[in-house]
């Protein structure tokens, strides 16, 4: 499917979507935490779409938002978009996981969350990944700052 | 009490006939406890440091939970401060068995965000030394393979040829194993003058020496019966999982990067995406052997042709800025896609960095390929997903 056929399959169910082309090779599909696993969902198991591998899941910190990233491909229908949760509570992000859709989200939302500090709901195991469990703060985020073992330059 | 009895039965191994003797434990009367192994961090097993918390019933692995981060770096952290010149020689701290490609990585993303194109010659020059990696890499994880399941020789035999390759790198780039050869716009510096000719004597006489692997390991009947159906991973829980590379290859799954968006000459370049069906571990192991023949037939399509043309594209200037946008570039390492995705808010750092290494994704599988099998079962799995714990870590 191209992206005119996505956008309007996407505004469709979700009329809220908002669409963003410029400024990146994929399609960007913006949408709020609340509507994110409904819309994931059809992504993953509705035939034309039919969005089975999620290559990349990542989280932006701008400086009034927190934006969630995921990179979908298709291996049947060979399409690849780009959904993006835009969580604009600040003091306490929070997020569906959609780790019973795509396994691999298990992982990398735990690795969002020591980062970042996203807390995603209803994971089967929110725990730090590569930090220590005593660790303070979240290092990914821009205002983190660590005056013992970070050097700046 | 329970006591134990043995059964024999005739097996048939190709032209071979012997008797294996089984064991069966019987199990009434005997109370068993479920209990928690360590392995690692350190562990020869594991190739670096990385622990494996196992839940286990007798030798039976009931869960693995692997703790990961022993040599977390925050790389991602690093680039943000980083120009993105200097961004290519962290990449290769990351995977360093495929260093070659992990710059590739970033020096593609940045040519493509500034939209200018390298001379073919360039082009020519990252396929050949890409694929050359790829083949080192593999080459070491058959010597470890092997070392893994019990049988030095072939850690012997792996370092001897891979020895060859690291030559070939040291002679051009002046490193062996972070070559930190690319940069945005091209490569460092010209090939050596020795370069074709020595790829061309390595290609002559590792051709002579792969069917050594099959002899040595592929073959065997102790191996054969050490990793046939052992280890079963579909192909629905491969994509699913997001395991790409040899190891999602294996159980049919189709992601090879140089394939299904060629980068840098594999566009004109023939070669076949090894795929397999059954996803067992043998198979991964196959893959990767069947792997190296493809990666010596791209260099012996390329060695002989390498166009004349510019080292470095002047286009690229000394300080580097990306438009404001977000760019994302994905290359074939020797463990699967790395992905690189950069946000980038037109300043000279990136304003966020992430990469997507395979070796993150493929780790994880483990647990759901070892449930019910012996820690001996679980050790030849981790072999052939082929970890490189720094590329988990970051």
């Amino acid at each position: 499917m191209d992206n005119e056929s996505l956008k309007s399959k996407i505004t469709a169910w979700e009329p809220d979507a908002t669409f963003v082309e410029e400024g990146s090779q994929f399609l960007n599909v913006i949408i709020t935490p609340e509507k994110v696993l409904n819309l994931a969902n059809k992504l993953r198991f509705d035939e034309n779409m039919l969005f089975d591998f999620m290559f990349c899941l990542t989280c932006v910190d701008y400086p009034d938002h927190f934006m969630m990233v995921y990179h979908l491909r298709s291996i049947k229908n060979k399409h690849e978009m780009v959904l993006k949760v835009k969580i604009d509570n600040k003091e306490k992000p929070e997020v569906e996981t959609l780790s019973a859709i795509w396994r691999t989200a298990e992982y990398h939302e735990r690795e969002v969350y020591d980062l970042f500090g996203v807390v995603f709901l209803n994971h089967p195991d929110l725990r730090r990944i590569l930090l220590d469990e005593e660790w303070v703060g979240h290092p990914l985020r821009k205002d983190y700052v660590d005056t013992v073992n970070m050097i700046s330059l | 009490m329970g006591g134990t009895s043995f059964e024999k039965r005739l097996c048939r191994y190709g032209k071979h006939d012997f008797i294996m003797i089984e064991e069966s434990t019987i199990k009434e009367g005997i109370k068993t406890q479920e209990y928690f192994v360590n392995m690692g961090p350190q562990h020869p097993s594991t190739h670096g440091v990385l622990r494996l918390m196992l839940e286990l019933d007798g030798e039976n692995v009931k869960k693995v939970i692997p703790h990961i981060g022993y040599i977390h770096r925050s790389i991602e952290k690093m680039c943000e401060k980083d120009s993105y010149r200097q961004i290519v020689h962290l990449t290769d701290r990351m995977d360093y068995l495929s260093a070659h490609m992990n710059n590739e990585a970033v020096c593609l993303l940045v040519e493509n965000g500034l939209e200018i194109e390298v001379s073919d010659r360039v082009k020519v020059i990252r396929t050949i030394m890409s694929e050359l990696t790829r083949l080192a890499s593999h080459q070491l994880w058959w010597g470890v393979m092997g070392m893994d399941l019990g049988a030095l020789t072939s850690f012997l035999y792996g370092f001897r040829d891979r020895e060859l390759i690291n030559d070939i790198f040291e002679e051009t780039c002046g490193a062996r194993l972070t070559m930190n050869y690319n940069v945005p716009g091209g490569v460092m510096f010209d090939i050596h003058p020795n370069f074709q000719q020595k790829v061309k004597d390595f290609i002559k006489h590792f051709k002579t020496k792969l069917p050594e692997y099959d002899d040595l390991l592929s073959n065997n009947v102790i191996f054969r019966q050490r990793t046939e159906g052992i280890g079963v991973l579909t192909k629905e829980d491969a994509i699913s999982y997001g395991i790409t590379g040899p190891t999602g290859r294996a159980s049919g799954f189709s992601n090879d990067i140089r394939k299904h968006k060629p980068y840098s000459a594999y566009d004109r370049v023939e070669f076949k995406e090894i795929l397999m069906e059954t996803g067992d571990t043998f198979s991964r192991y196959k893959a990767r052997i069947l792997e190296m023949w493809e990666s010596m037939s791209i260099i012996e399509q390329l060695i002989d042709n390498i166009p004349e043309g510019e080292i470095q594209s002047s286009a690229v200037k000394a300080v580097i800025k990306l438009p404001k946008g977000e760019y994302y570039q994905s290359v074939e390492t020797a463990r699967g896609e790395l992905g690189v995705y950069v946000v980038s808010d037109g300043l000279k750092s990136p304003y966020r960095v992430k990469f997507r290494s395979p070796g993150f994704s493929n780790l994880f599988i483990l647990d759901h390929l070892a449930h019910d099998y012996k820690i001996a079962d679980l050790v030849a799995m981790m072999s052939t997903i082929d970890l490189v714990v720094p590329d988990i870590d970051r």
